[in-house]
């Protein structure tokens, strides 16, 4: 079993068009990590100086990372993150 | 139960055990039935409260013009009061809500004033904003920063579901206005301060803008992130489906941002389950079925069903 990660269509460039895909860690920082392995660039698009993006949500099965662990929140087996743009083209 | 009227029959809704959805005996959910408010959702009580205050401090008298920006439900009681208190009602709602809604609002007497669907509920905001400076004699009860809004829930809302469940752990309702979480959340923080008060807020596609999304540039003056202890954000396969699991396993025919209520609170059962904690898990049923019928939310699979929902707004 692994994590599957959800990609936001404006970086699928990095995942071969890919939706989703797969990857280990116990923490999310790990799980990045690890992805960018297999899809360079992707955590430089996610994460800066240690931190989440701005303008990057992340959730850990449905729910806001910035309300639990942030970059550090822990995760396991079997759990779904999924990763979208803040900013969606909205009005203000 | 008798009541003098229709409006003093507000409030003190029912609090439904989910035996069929509950995880374990440890790990129970609960659900309050605000679709048994007047005109049939949770902002009656928003409505009533607001109209209310508005009518305490001098702004309102027969007669006048009330504005408001409302995808629907508020609209909608608004109307309702609005007529029975003699008031003429005026909504901007977006374009791309179910048709039921406008039905509902035109029935009481409401004039409808439509704003584009690409900017939602931000565009509606926007647009009610400009009238109500084109209309300085309007009143524009603006329920995103009417400090009744929340106040309604703080003072019914809350002790209603503290009365009925005092072990509760954790609060669940959607993320709009953000009155319903505001008022219950300060209410549960002063008499349960280890409760966790949870939102969960609808995610839309890509065919649709701007809306109630807290990150999307627009946040209701009421909001008060520090009363939160977490957020979900929910997709709509999600919200239908959890809405359909009501139907399924326990009878009850909610709307569809109930569903997204409810795949919070399964969350949090989840998370509790897992951590071998006790939990009860009180979340809204923000109002029934009826209005979305036209939706097809309750026809065919989930996928054709959340296909037929793109591009809508269903919480």
């Amino acid at each position: 079993m692994a994590i599957e990660v959800r990609i936001p269509t404006i970086l699928r460039n990095l995942t071969d068009g890919a939706k989703a895909v797969e990857g280990e860690g116990s923490t999310l920082g790990e799980l990045i990590t690890d992805l960018d392995k297999r899809h360079p660039g992707l955590a430089e698009r996610i994460v800066e100086d240690g931190k989440l993006r701005r303008f990057i949500n992340v959730y850990l099965n449905d729910e806001d990372v910035r309300f639990l662990g942030g970059i550090d929140t822990v995760v396991s087996d079997g759990d779904t993150v999924t990763v979208l743009p803040a900013v969606a083209g909205g009005t203000r | 139960m008798r009541y003098d009227s229709l409006l003093d029959s507000l409030g003190g809704t029912p609090l439904v055990g989910l035996p069929g959805l509950s995880p374990s005996p440890g790990v129970r959910l609960w659900a309050k039935l605000e679709d048994r408010n007047p005109t049939g959702s949770i902002k009656d009580r928003v409505a009533f409260a607001m109209i209310e205050q508005a009518e305490k401090d001098g702004r309102l008298s027969p007669g006048c013009t009330i504005l408001e920006p409302t995808s629907g439900n508020t609209g909608i009681s608004l109307a309702m009061v609005a007529k029975v208190r003699g008031y003429r009602m005026v909504c901007v709602m977006p374009e791309n809500t179910s048709a039921e809604r406008r039905q509902l609002l035109e029935m009481w007497g409401a004039e409808i004033h439509f704003s584009a669907a690409e900017g939602g509920s931000n565009e509606a905001v926007r647009v009610a904003k400009q009238m109500a400076e084109d209309h300085p004699d309007w009143v524009m009860l603006y329920q995103y920063g009417n400090p009744a809004n929340s106040r309604a829930h703080y003072e019914t809302t809350g002790p209603e579901l503290l009365a009925d469940l005092p072990s509760i752990t954790h609060f669940v309702a959607g993320l709009g206005t953000t009155g319903t979480l505001m008022g219950v959340g300060r209410y549960l923080r002063e008499h349960r301060p280890d409760a966790q008060v949870v939102a969960a807020e609808p995610r839309y596609g890509e065919l649709v803008y701007g809306l109630r999304n807290l990150d999307e540039g627009f946040v209701p003056e009421l909001y008060d992130e520090s009363v939160l202890t977490t957020r979900f954000s929910v997709p709509a396969d999600a919200a239908l489906r959890r809405t359909r699991e009501l139907l399924t396993h326990e009878g009850i025919f909610a709307g569809i941002s109930t569903g997204g209520a409810l795949h919070a609170a399964m969350g949090v059962a989840r998370k509790a389950e897992k951590a071998g904690e006790r939990a009860d898990i009180a979340f809204v049923i923000a109002d029934a079925g009826w209005k979305y019928l036209s939706t097809g939310a309750y026809e065919g699979s989930l996928d054709e069903a959340a296909q037929r929902l793109d591009g809508q707004l269903w919480a």
